[in-house]
């Protein structure tokens, strides 16, 4: 079975590239033929595996990770977006080892998604796991948050070295009291930056209503202190780092803090100690991943893709963007991978659209948007559910002028699918 | 020159607002201002004092556990919401609120948690979710559209009637075809996506009652529903 497993699945994956065909399917054969493939594989690594899950920023923030994992000389296998399932994971393997099933690196660092990892862990139990949040994100696939949550606790019970948990965000950082194993750390937020995290438990609490005392923070290894238009400072060690930042969004500089936190567990548990120097420069160099705040160039002039799935994540974005002197275009889809509940966009309030309008709506729920807008006096320049004309026409009429689209998955596919047509637009394998 | 002044009370806005039921407050208030009148806008949290001069309600869907927290406090104010309900207030209860507002509920466990018993309703927790796109034909209310997510079954007695029937979607439950309840001025529903924007008849519903109540008549503005409409074409498109 061994022998021909690995050369039949990295055939399955030459062919349905060819197809165009996505990444599942190559997975999907190997698990059926050889179902000890995955575990077997990556039992190899000798540093082990990692996982990072959580509902927001965990493409970016596995991407932050591997690179600094890479500055410390560290030979990492990672997932691409797109195939944070455990057949993505078969499927990516396939891709990295040789004809004969080895896999050259020293660790595994895996994106996966809440559900999926579930699974992953009862097979393969990761050294590391790095929780990031639960926010209010596909309740219609988990039902609560709640939900979510025990997902994550799962995965922090199922590690075997270290658990790296968000002291701000409570349903994660409760998860240190279910532990008794593994290690537990944390990444954390300076006090001034916590009213730019709204949690989804004080969406609504009026001023002066009262709030739920909460418990003392535990101490945290990394801490943002401080997000600056293109730096950020960092606090570890007992002193402060200022650091140049190419991702934008206080959401991503927060990750960063995380990635650190992890990175400097890994290597720090790795055959050479840690060269601190190097992880910084490695962070300042970090761009984001696939569609997630990504700047491309249209016309000579930016166009921002910022990635919405929930409410927090939108007021995020609107919060990091000012909408001054851009263009703004919102795509709005209700796939199945985009979550089909439209019930979070009224948790969103869109004031700071008001002043310059929002020039063109998209995706198969743009008119729920526009009706959003509406009741925020928020002015509308055209509707159309079509993409790739709604694209054009914002593109066209939107010249001499910067532009941003704030869009759901995989309405975001579809922009950049339309964009590769005008612009040269990063290609992710 | 305003017609009046409403207000609008959001019940535990804290604990419950899970599913956007923000933007049924954030109609009601819009759309007050678009009929000519001055919406107020008050919220009500476990421990505040109960306000005075209340004209409408709204309350939203809550996690399990955010129903366990507000519990108590929502049983101490038993007699002023049944108060405010039995003299025709308008209310507007989604989800968790409808299901407090009802007799009981009764968990997988077998534990009853007392409901404050304003609608003849019951409510037993199940195994299933029952999740996706909904259209319910209501016979006051024309097609009403939104989103389900609950797992909790709740059947009708004979003091309330439904709201309408399913032809897409569930419901109050797996068994009988029939979503949300009626009685008085009460309109509760699972249905959220938010419920009013998408569904303006019941939002001029719960505004002309309460204006009616509180001034003997209403004069109604020219809300532009041009938007809401394409909305609830697109989705009634959208499939389950």
């Amino acid at each position: 079975m061994l022998y021909f497993s690995v050369p039949l699945g990295k055939l399955v994956r030459r062919v349905s590239r060819l197809r165009g065909g996505g990444s599942a399917l190559p997975g999907l054969v190997v698990e059926k033929i050889d179902p000890g493939f995955m575990q077997r594989t990556l039992s190899t690594l000798p540093l082990g595996v990692a996982v990072v899950s959580g509902t927001n920023g965990k493409t970016t923030t596995t991407k932050m990770v591997v690179e600094l994992l890479e500055s410390q000389g560290l030979k990492v296998f990672t997932n691409r977006t797109g195939s944070n399932f455990t057949r993505g994971v078969a499927a990516a393997l396939l891709g990295d080892v040789d004809w004969r099933g080895r896999l050259d690196a020293d660790i595994a660092v895996l994106e996966l998604d809440e559900a999926h990892a579930v699974h992953f862990v009862n097979r393969v139990p990761p050294r590391y796991s790095l929780l990031l949040n639960v926010l209010r994100d596909q309740l219609d696939r988990f039902g609560e948050i709640d939900k979510t949550a025990q997902l994550l606790q799962h995965i922090a019970s199922k590690t075997t070295g270290t658990v790296v948990l968000n002291r701000e965000d409570p349903r994660v950082a409760r998860i240190a009291d279910t532990l008794d194993g593994p290690e537990v750390r944390y990444f954390g937020l300076d006090d001034s930056l916590l009213s730019t995290f709204p949690n989804d438990d004080d969406l609504r609490a009026g001023p002066g209503s009262p709030v739920p005392a909460l418990p003392a923070k535990p101490h945290a290894d990394v801490v943002l202190r401080r997000v600056g238009t293109d730096d950020a400072d960092f606090e570890y060690d007992g002193g402060t780092v200022t650091t140049g930042m190419k991702l934008r969004g206080v959401y991503n500089i927060f990750n960063a803090a995380a990635a650190l936190v992890l990175a400097r567990c890994i290597a720090g548990n790795g055959a050479t100690p840690t060269d601190h120097d190097g992880l910084l420069k490695a962070l300042s160099r970090v761009a984001p991943a696939f569609g997630r705040g990504e700047s491309l160039v249209v016309d000579g002039l930016p166009l921002d893709l910022v990635l919405v799935k929930n409410p927090s994540g939108f007021r995020l974005g609107l919060k990091s963007f000012p909408a001054g002197g851009y263009a703004t275009m919102v795509a709005i889809n209700d796939n199945y991978a985009d979550g089909r509940d439209m019930s979070w966009l009224w948790d969103v309030e869109f004031d700071s659209l008001r002043e310059g309008g929002v020039d063109q709506l998209t995706g198969s729920r743009a008119y729920d948007m526009a009706l959003r807008l509406q009741y925020d006096d928020v002015a509308i320049g055209a509707v159309n559910p079509e993409i790739a004309p709604a694209l054009a026409a914002f593109i066209q009429g939107a010249k001499g002028k910067p532009k941003r689209i704030f869009c759901t998955y995989t309405a975001m596919l579809a922009i950049r699918r339309e964009l590769s047509k005008i612009t040269t637009v990063e290609v992710v394998s | 020159m305003s017609k009046g002044t409403i207000r609008v009370l959001q019940l535990y806005p804290r604990d419950m607002n899970i599913y956007g039921d923000w933007g049924n407050a954030l109609v009601l208030q819009q759309r007050l201002r678009w009929h000519g009148y001055t919406p107020e806008l008050l919220e009500y949290n476990v421990g505040d004092e109960f306000p005075a001069d209340v004209d409408l309600i709204v309350g939203g869907g809550g996690q399990d556990s955010g129903q366990l927290v507000i519990q108590d406090d929502l049983l101490s104010r038993e007699s002023t919401l049944k108060e405010l309900a039995e003299t025709d207030t308008p209310m507007l209860l989604i989800c968790g609120m409808y299901q407090l507002f009802g007799r009981f509920f009764k968990t997988r466990t077998g534990s009853v948690i007392p409901g404050i018993g304003v609608l003849d309703v019951e409510t037993h927790g199940t195994d299933e979710r029952l999740i996706g796109n909904v259209s319910v034909s209501s016979p006051e209310f024309g097609d009403i559209l939104g989103y389900e997510n609950h797992s909790g079954q709740t059947t009708l007695g004979p003091g309330v009637r439904p709201l309408g029937a399913t032809p897409k979607g569930t419901g109050n439950n797996s068994k009988d075809g029939q979503e949300g309840a009626r009685y008085r001025n009460i309109v509760a529903s699972y249905l959220h996506g938010s419920l009013l924007p998408k569904n303006p008849a019941i939002a001029d519903f719960l505004i002309r009652t309460a204006v009616e109540r509180k001034y003997g008549s209403f004069t109604p503005g020219a809300p532009d529903d041009h938007y809401a409409t394409l909305a609830r074409e697109h989705a009634a498109k959208r499939p389950r």
